[in-house]
């Protein structure tokens, strides 16, 4: 469109002025009562954000809702969904923006009460900066401490404590410098590069935007003052280089250009590049943008990079610096804030997605919980929602990755539950763990295959899954006397006979349950290592949990055997009376009654216990191993 | 080179005079961050989902998103259809403007029209518009998503529009019959994007998320994208109605007694159907004007959009629904 020159040179600097703001995202945390809500409101409409249709709307509105009487009750700007507006709560993250002449502002509107850790750690996440609100009338509380600690937690450099109410304490110089003493002495630990701590009336407007008459003891700035002023860029451009591939641009042979943003250094063509996995040297050739190639990218910056040389290079590669790779580990340590509705369950799979990595993995040792009010450290076995956990995990490959604390995109992971695909985690990484890399695998010289050759049979792992009654022990029981009768070597584990051994110590709780499973598939692969046929009669009702087993053994090696039975049925012939105990509650978390039983997916094979007896069946499995 | 180019260059270079200095400076503008933003979320749903389309409303935020696009796929055309959901009602210079559009950027244009609405005749008059809105727009976009089985749908909403999107996600998880639930939706954290669904689910992605409606006409000016020419002034015929001014853009507008279409110096803040998206008197006829009336435009942008204004909270009903 042409720009017709209707408009002074004085405009267009003032527009272009106005197109090269700065950005902060800050994150406020406190509770409805510390007047959040209202301080926010404030901000906006203080900033001019607030448009007179929205504010004829929040007139009658206030009258309708409000608590301020016939005054604007700002809280009301601010508060979004309908149903939270009837509760006078707000129960998740909400993204405000306003704009001075200086910035535009990102605010992460979070709720701080103890149950909404979760949604205050999604609006650190992104954050710079955090105020923090404290009651004039009460004080540095629990919570206090607790949005301290998970703003620390989150990487978050900048707080402005605002202590609110003033107005309510008559704006009271002694009681406010009792305060600020106080945060700062237990805030010290965190090492906060700015800690700014401001006395304000969000409800009258003292020190948001102009100086309080109110306050002239007051020396520091007022809180939108100090957010336009202050410098929160970290150096993140001064880094080493780290660029994760996200998607490999294509077009036609000529072309192959490495897409993603570069999480932190700078880069200019000709500059030395590795691909931190495989170790690859080249060098960048070209940055290609669509208003052509540019000399210098930097932390921030989407960008398409072209490479001097053919890498091994696709998407979740993390092209670096060669001097200053990242580690690459599959086992780290990690604080992980449990966001799940579901309890964590150590030792169970979870898709874990690293940046622009993907990979499963388990949670192998909580090594502590912490108290987010008192940060005392407790042991547990499990995570609930809202609880932060610091602990151990293994991967299924290895990622690249750096310490949350030196680079905040590369040491973040979420967990996803594959089930309900749910995020159930967020997690910081804290260092890898190399005590993996010091326990090196005994080499023996007689092996798996010189044993299978010594018993002239191919060694498998039969695992029968099914429901209690389903049939598993007794076809088990059959397909082991017909393959001792053709002279083979077998072992027949069995989840009740080794619940009187080898896992007695194991009850009946999620992460028990996996332990077990665990167990017995280890058991089972030191069989199928020692050259026998190994058949597990286990109700293992969970997926997860079968597929944990599976991976232990080679391809080939783990033959899942479904022993289908419809709920009815199995319940009716009821061997050993547990359903009816489950039934009259006498036995609880009982397969098929109050705990789900996952069919198999994509069993090996399928045995149908209604429609065949169970020689037929047993059959099958031996037909199936070809030993008919 | 692009005004921003030229700046995100000069700003580049003053880093590398400071950094001699052993000061390294880090300054991206707001609106150089809002694009990286955004490109890194269109390129984050190309490698993670099957299927994805662009929802195209021909919008001053919808050729933001598509410029945006082309940018993060170039040298590539993007490597998603673009989608239009046609009212019917759209104004006569949005249709045309959208086929240019289209073949400019190299991509595939899909249209979709709820054909059993038409059959009906539903219109915003005889319907009112929110029954409208449902049938020809609501109902329209979930028989387009089912018919070409899209997993994801990108559109140009942004969290500033209105209360109920503020709590958006970036990545909005609709079930398999579309709805969206706020209490299902999943925890966002730093730039990691879950992006899994099961067969029917889908996300819808918002890019725009964290844009306002000034920051859309500022890039739109230093990035000089094209625009439908009615968002600038000119003379058109208008009727009042209710207080606000409807333009008569065809012969399909009933009139209602003693109104008599008159030319009025006008355009429009925001586009929708032309019988429920209000104009605003205005001089404004370039990027220039618009920018600065916006910097000190005291009424928000949904003023212009008659379906808001049905009951409290009505955003949040239609979202529920399906609407975008």
């Amino acid at each position: 469109m042409n720009q017709l020159p209707s408009i002074s040179a004085p405009v267009v600097d003032y527009l272009e002025s106005h197109e090269q703001k700065g950005l902060l995202r800050f994150l406020t945390c406190g509770s409805v009562d510390d007047g959040k809500s209202t301080l926010i409101g404030r901000l906006l409409h203080d900033s001019k954000r607030v448009f007179e249709d929205q504010l004829a709307a929040l007139r009658s509105d206030s009258r309708k809702h409000g608590t301020q009487g016939e005054e604007i009750d700002f809280a009301l700007l601010v508060d979004g969904l309908e149903a939270e507006r009837e509760q006078g709560i707000t129960i998740d993250v909400a993204y405000r923006f306003f704009a001075t002449d200086h910035r535009k502002f990102i605010v992460a509107d979070t709720p701080g009460h103890e149950q909404y850790t979760r949604n205050m750690a999604t609006g650190a996440s992104t954050s710079d900066l955090a105020v923090i609100l404290v009651d004039a009338r009460k004080g540095i509380l629990q919570q206090t401490r607790r949005h301290s600690f998970i703003v620390s937690l989150l990487g978050i450099r900048h707080v402005v404590v605002a202590v609110n109410k003033m107005d309510l304490i008559d704006f009271d110089a002694d009681r406010f410098a009792e305060i600020e003493t106080g945060y700062r002495a237990f805030a010290e630990s965190f090492g906060f590069d700015t800690l700014q701590v401001i006395p304000i009336s969000a409800l009258q407007g003292d020190n948001i935007v102009e100086r309080s008459p109110q306050m002239p003891w007051y020396a520091g700035p007022t809180l939108l003052g100090h957010l336009n002023e202050i410098d929160v860029s970290s150096d993140d451009a001064g880094q080493p280089f780290r660029m994760p591939v996200q998607w490999i641009n294509r077009p036609d042979l000529d072309f192959r250009g490495y897409c993603g943003t570069i999480v932190s250094g700078r880069i200019c063509p000709g500059d030395p590049v590795a691909v931190a996995a495989s170790g690859q040297h080249t060098r960048i050739a070209r940055i290609v943008t669509m208003d052509g190639d540019v000399e210098e990218a930097q932390s921030g910056d989407a960008v398409t990079l072209t490479l001097a040389d053919e890498v091994d290079a696709s998407r979740g590669d993390v092209i670096c610096d060669p001097k200053a790779r990242p580690e690459i580990a599959d086992r780290f340590s990690a604080h992980l804030i449990w966001m799940g509705d579901q309890k964590l369950v150590p030792g169970r799979t979870y898709a874990v997605k690293a940046g622009k990595q993907s990979a499963t993995g388990v949670v192998s040792r909580i090594g502590h919980r912490i108290d987010v009010n008192t940060f005392a450290q407790d042991e547990v076995d499990s995570l609930s929602l809202n609880e932060i956990g610091f602990c151990n995990l293994a991967l299924s490959a290895p990622i690249a990755f750096d310490p949350y604390e030196v680079n905040r995109e590369m040491g973040s992971f979420i967990l996803i539950d594959r089930m309900t695909n749910q995020t159930v985690a967020a997690g910081v990484i804290w260092r890898s763990l190399r005590s993996a890399d010091n326990i090196h695998r005994q080499a023996v010289d007689v092996d798996k295959q010189s044993r299978a050759i010594l018993t002239g049979q191919k060694p498998v792992a039969l695992w029968f899954t099914g429901l209690s009654g389903a049939g598993k022990s007794t076809i088990a029981n059959l397909v082991e006397r017909k393959l001792h009768a053709r002279g083979r070597l077998t072992y027949l584990l069995d989840g009740d006979n080794l619940r009187h051994g080898l896992n007695q110590d194991l009850g009946f709780s999620d992460a028990d349950r996996v332990e077990n499973i665990r167990r017995v598939g280890e058991m089972a692969k030191l069989f199928v290592d020692a050259g026998l046929i190994s058949l597990v009669s286990f109700i293992s009702p969970f997926r997860s949990d079968r597929q944990l087993a599976r991976k232990l053994f080679e391809e080939g090696e783990f033959v899942e055997i479904h022993v289908a039975a419809p709920l009815e049925v199995a319940e009716a012939r009821d061997p050993k009376g547990l359903y009816q105990k489950a039934r009259e509650g006498k036995i609880r978390n009982f397969t098929g009654i109050d705990s789900p039983y996952e069919p198999p997916e994509a069993a090996e094979l399928v045995l149908d216990t209604v429609a065949r007896d169970a020689e037929a069946l047993a059959d099958e499995v031996i037909r199936y191993l070809g030993l008919d | 080179m692009s005004r921003m180019a030229r700046t995100a260059k000069a700003t580049r270079e003053k880093a590398r005079v400071e950094s001699e200095g052993q000061i390294v400076s880090n300054r991206r503008s707001h609106l150089q961050r809002l694009e990286a933003e955004s490109i890194r979320i269109l390129r984050e749903v190309v490698a993670e989902m099957k299927n994805p389309v662009m929802l195209y409303s021909i919008g001053k935020d919808s050729s933001v998103m598509l410029h945006l696009a082309r940018k993060a796929f170039y040298p590539a055309p993007p490597p998603f259809p673009l989608l239009h959901v046609d009212t019917t009602w759209k104004f006569r210079e949005m249709i045309s403007f959208r086929d240019q559009m289209a073949a400019e950027a190299g991509m595939r244009l899909l249209t979709h029209t709820n054909a059993q609405g038409v059959a009906e005749g539903v219109n915003p008059f005889d319907h009112g518009s929110s029954y409208y809105t449902q049938v020809m727009k609501t109902d329209a976009l979930k028989q387009a998503l089912d018919r070409f089985g899209f997993d994801a749908a990108f559109g140009g909403a942004r969290r500033d529009e209105e209360k109920s999107r503020s709590k958006e996600r970036v990545f909005s998880f609709r079930s398999a019959a579309h709805g969206w639930d706020p209490k299902n939706q999943r925890p966002e954290l730093w730039s990691i994007f879950n992006t899994r669904v099961k067969p029917g689910e889908s996300m819808r992605v918002f890019p725009l998320s964290n844009w306002t409606e000034l920051d859309i006409w500022q890039y739109i000016r230093t990035e000089n994208i094209p625009i439908v020419p009615l968002y600038f002034a000119k003379e058109r015929p208008v009727v009042q109605r209710d207080g606000a001014l409807v333009m008569v853009d065809d012969d399909r507008l009933p009139l209602h007694p003693g109104e008599m279409p008159q030319m009025r110096r006008i355009r429009f803040r925001t586009l929708g159907c032309y019988p429920l998206t209000a104009a605003v008197e205005s001089d404004a006829d370039t990027l220039d004007d618009i920018v600065t009336e916006m910097l000190i435009a005291r009424t928000s942008e949904r003023s212009g959009r008659l379906i808001d204004h049905d009951e409290a909270a009505s955003m949040e009903k239609k979202k529920r629904e399906g609407y975008f």
